[in-house]
C-alpha cells in the first residue's frame, strides 16, 4: 500500500483518472444503449472501439503523412487533422456497429433465436474483428504519430492540465451531453427509449423496430468511435487486443451505474477512470486489471442495479 | 436437412444389450487404434504436417474434445455461458504443477487434488456468480478466467511469467511408458477419460440432475416454480464441468511437463466454447465431432492453423446464423404413447406433402 505516493500525487492521478474516466464514459454508452434496447451485452463493442483507434492511426500516417520523425502539427493544419482524424474514428466505429448488428444480432433476433444464441453470435463477431486485425498487423502494436505536441495548459504548484487530457474531459463531456440531449429530447430518441421499455408496445405504436435498434447501434458506434480517438490522443498507441481491457472496464462502469442507463454509464465510467487509476498506484499497476473485475463482480453481487439503484433504474436510456 | 443425430438415436434404440456393447467396444477400440493410422498408405492422409501426429492426437484433439465436454455440461446441459472456463483448466494444470515439483505425489495421486481444486474453484465462482443473469455471468466468468491468469502471472513463487519446468510424468502403468516418446500411450489414457466423462454425462443426464439442468435451461423461473433447487443444480454443473476441466490440466500438464500462464488466456476458453457451439450444444457426440472437427483441422491444413481463432470466431457467428442448434443437434425429448407418435408421423407427412403439392403449384 502506498498511500504516501497517493497523497502526493493526488492531483495528477485525478486528472489522469478523469481524462481515462470519460474515455470510459463513451465507450460504457456504447455498452449501455444496446442494452438498454435489446437487453444483450454488445460483445463486439470492444472491436469496434479498436477499429476506431486503428481508423485514427491510419488517417493521420497514410492521409496526412505524419510519421515518428515528424514535428507536431500547429494552428488550422492542426484542428484539420484532428477533426479528420475523429470523423475517421467514429464513421469507422458506427460503420462497424451496424454491420455488426445486421450479421450478428437481427438475423436472429427475426428468427427468434434465444439470447445465448445472440450472445454466441456477438462474441464470434468480436473475435473475427480482433483476430482479423491480428492477422493484418501481424500482432504488433501499432504506434499512432504524435500530432498534438502536448503541452501544459496550466499549471499550479507542479500540478497541470495536458492539452490531450483537457480535449478529452471537455469533449467527452459535451458529446455526453449531446447523445444525452439526443435521447431525451428528440423524436428518434423517445423512439429508442419506447423500445427499451417495450419491444412490443413500440411497435404497436408504429415504431420501426430495425431502424430503431440500427440507430442505437449507430449512436453506440460513433461515440465509441469519439472515445477511441481520444484514446489515441493520450495514449498514442493501438493493439488488435486493445478493446478487450478497455471493453470490459467500460462494461464494468456500465454496470456500477446500473446497465441500461445513461448518467449511470456517465457516473460509472468516471468513477471507475478515478478508482482504476487510484488502485493502480495503491497496489501496483499490475493489479490494475484485477482492480476492474474485483469492482465489476461486487456490484454485480451487492447492487446489480447500479449505484444509483431505483430511482436512476426507471429513466431507462 | 436430414437429422444425422435422430437416425443414430433411432438406430442405437432399436439395438438390445450385446448389440450395443459391442458397437461401444468396436468404437472405443477404434479410436484406441487412431494414433497408427499416421504410418499406413491407406489412412496416412491423416497426417498433420507441421507437428507429429500422435502429438495432436493428444493435445489438442483428445484435450479439446475432453474440455468440450465438460463445458457442455455447463453451457449446453444447463445453459449457463462461461467464458472463462480455462480458468479450471489453469488450476488443474497448476496443481498438478505445484503439487508434482513440491512433493513426492505421482500423477495418478495429484489427479483427486487438480479435479478438487477446480471443483472448489467452481463453488466459489459459483455461488455468488450463478445468482445473476445469462449475459452477467458471461462477464464475470470471463473476468473470472483473467483473473486467475494475472494472479498466476503475478505470483512468483508459482512461477510468474515463466511459469513451472519440470512437471513429472506418470508412473508406467500396465506396463507402458508415459513419457515424450511415448504421445499414443497418453492418448489412450485421454480416451479412457473422454469414456469415463461420457459414461457420468450420460448417467447424470437422465436422472435428476440432468431433468433439473434441463428444466433450468429451458426457464429457470418455471424451474423454480417447480421446486427445482436451481442454484444448487447450477452449481453442481459448474463444479463438475469445473472437475473435468481440472483433470484436462493435470494431464496436459503433466505431459507438457511445463506449464505457464499464456497457455491459459481467454482465447481457449473461446475455442471450447467454439467446439461445444459448432458441434451441437448439450449433444454428446455433437461435441465430440465438433471439438474433433475444430482442433483437428488447424493442424492439417496449414494455412487455418496461422488464422486458427479467425476460423472459430467464423464458426461460432456462421453455425449462429445457419444451423444455431450445431452439426449434430441436441435429441428433442418427446415422451409419446404409440398412437401419439403414429398421429405424429401422419401430421408430418401430410404437411410434408402439401408443401410439395404447393412448391408444384408455384411452379406451375
Amino acid at each position: 500500500m502506498n498511500f504516501a505516493v497517493v497523497g502526493s500525487q493526488f492531483f495528477p492521478l485525478l486528472i489522469n483518472g478523469l481524462a481515462l474516466g470519460f474515455i470510459y464514459v463513451l465507450v460504457s454508452v456504447g455498452y449501455t444503449m444496446v442494452y438498454g434496447v435489446l437487453r444483450l451485452i454488445n460483445f463486439a463493442n470492444s472491436e469496434i472501439f479498436m477499429l476506431g483507434t486503428f481508423a485514427t492511426s491510419i488517417v493521420s500516417t497514410t492521409v496526412f503523412k505524419f510519421n515518428i520523425d515528424s514535428h507536431p502539427s500547429h494552428g488550422m493544419k492542426l484542428l484539420l487533422v484532428l477533426l479528420c482524424c475523429l470523423l475517421a474514428s467514429m464513421v469507422t466505429s458506427a460503420v462497424v456497429a451496424v454491420l455488426v448488428e445486421l450479421i450478428a444480432y437481427r438475423r436472429l433476433r427475426t428468427k427468434g433465436a434465444n439470447r445465448l444464441g445472440s450472445l454466441i453470435s456477438a462474441i464470434g463477431t468480436s473475435i473475427v474483428l480482433s483476430e482479423g486485425v491480428r492477422i493484418l498487423t501481424h500482432s504488433i502494436p501499432v504506434a499512432s504519430p504524435r500530432v498534438l505536441s502536448k503541452f501544459y495548459v496550466f499549471k499550479i504548484h507542479g500540478v497541470g492540465l495536458r492539452i490531450d487530457q483537457m480535449l478529452t474531459i471537455v469533449f467527452g463531456f459535451i458529446l455526453f451531453f449531446a447523445v444525452d440531449r439526443f435521447v431525451t429530447k428528440t423524436r428518434l430518441g423517445k423512439a429508442i427509449r419506447a423500445v427499451s421499455m417495450s419491444e412490443e408496445n413500440s411497435r404497436l405504436m408504429g415504431i420501426n423496430l430495425n431502424r430503431v435498434i440500427s440507430l442505437t447501434f449507430l449512436i453506440g458506434g460513433l461515440v465509441t468511435g469519439a472515445a477511441a480517438f481520444m484514446y489515441m490522443t493520450v495514449y498514442e498507441q493501438t493493439v488488435f487486443n486493445v478493446g478487450f481491457n478497455i471493453g470490459i472496464a467500460a462494461f464494468t462502469a456500465a454496470v456500477l451505474g446500473g446497465i441500461g442507463n445513461l448518467r449511470g454509464a456517465f457516473y460509472g465510467g468516471l468513477a471507475l477512470g478515478l478508482a482504476e487509476e487510484f488502485f493502480s498506484v495503491l497496489l501496483g499497476s499490475q493489479w490494475k486489471e484485477i482492480t476492474v473485475f474485483v469492482v465489476l463482480v461486487l456490484v454485480l453481487l451487492l447492487r446489480p442495479n447500479g449505484l444509483f439503484g431505483e430511482a436512476v433504474q426507471q429513466t431507462r436510456v | 436437412m436430414i437429422n444425422l443425430r435422430d437416425a443414430g438415436a433411432e438406430l442405437w434404440e432399436g439395438w438390445n444389450r450385446p448389440k450395443r456393447v459391442a458397437f461401444a467396444i468396436l468404437a472405443i477400440l477404434a479410436a484406441m487404434l487412431l494414433p497408427y493410422a499416421g504410418r499406413y498408405s491407406l489412412t496416412n492422409f491423416l497426417n498433420t504436417p507441421i507437428s507429429s501426429y500422435q502429438a495432436v492426437l493428444v493435445y489438442p484433439v483428445g484435450m479439446y474434445i475432453l474440455m468440450a465436454l465438460g463445458l457442455n455440461i455447463v453451457v449446453g446441459k444447463s445453459g449457463l455461458l462461461d467464458l472463462g472456463y480455462v480458468a479450471f483448466f489453469a488450476i488443474g494444470a497448476y496443481t498438478a504443477a505445484v503439487l508434482g515439483t513440491h512433493t513426492h505425489l505421482n500423477i495418478w495421486e495429484i489427479m483427486p487434488f487438480g479435479m478438487g481444486a477446480a471443483m472448489i474453484a467452481g463453488v466459489i465462482l459459483g455461488l455468488p456468480a450463478l445468482r445473476l443473469r445469462g449475459d452477467y455471468l458471461a462477464i464475470v466468468t470471463l473476468g473470472f478466467g483473467e483473473i486467475v491468469r494475472i494472479f498466476i502471472i503475478n505470483t512468483p513463487s508459482i512461477g510468474g511469467p515463466n511459469g513451472i519446468a519440470g512437471i513429472p510424468q506418470p508412473p508406467t502403468f500396465l506396463g507402458q511408458a508415459f513419457d515424450i516418446e511415448h504421445p499414443d500411450h497418453f492418448f489412450w489414457l485421454v480416451v479412457v477419460m473422454i469414456c469415463v466423462v461420457i459414461w457420468m454425462v450420460r448417467r447424470l443426464s437422465i436422472r435428476r440432475p440432468g431433468r433439473a439442468w434441463e428444466a433450468i435451461r429451458q426457464d429457470e423461473d418455471v424451474a423454480v416454480l417447480m421446486g427445482v433447487p436451481t442454484l444448487r443444480y447450477k452449481i453442481w454443473s459448474f463444479s463438475i464441468g469445473a472437475a473435468v476441466g481440472g483433470a484436462a490440466g493435470v494431464i496436459f500438464a503433466s505431459q507438457q511437463m511445463f506449464v505457464a500462464p499464456q497457455s491459459f488466456n481467454y482465447n481457449v476458453s473461446v475455442l471450447i466454447l467454439s467446439c461445444v457451439v459448432f458441434g451441437g450444444m448439450g449433444n454428446i457426440w455433437g461435441v465430440v465431432l465438433g471439438a474433433s472437427i475444430l482442433s483437428y483441422l488447424p493442424e492439417r491444413i496449414r494455412f487455418i492453423s496461422n488464422a486458427r481463432e479467425l476460423v472459430f470466431g467464423l464458426a461460432l457467428v456462421l453455425m449462429m446464423n445457419v444451423r444455431p442448434e450445431g452439426l449434430l443437434p441436441r435429441k428433442k425429448r418427446e415422451h409419446l404413447s404409440e398412437e401419439e407418435r403414429a398421429a405424429l408421423k401422419a401430421t408430418r407427412a401430410a404437411m410434408k406433402a402439401s408443401k410439395k403439392s404447393e412448391s408444384k403449384e408455384a411452379k406451375n
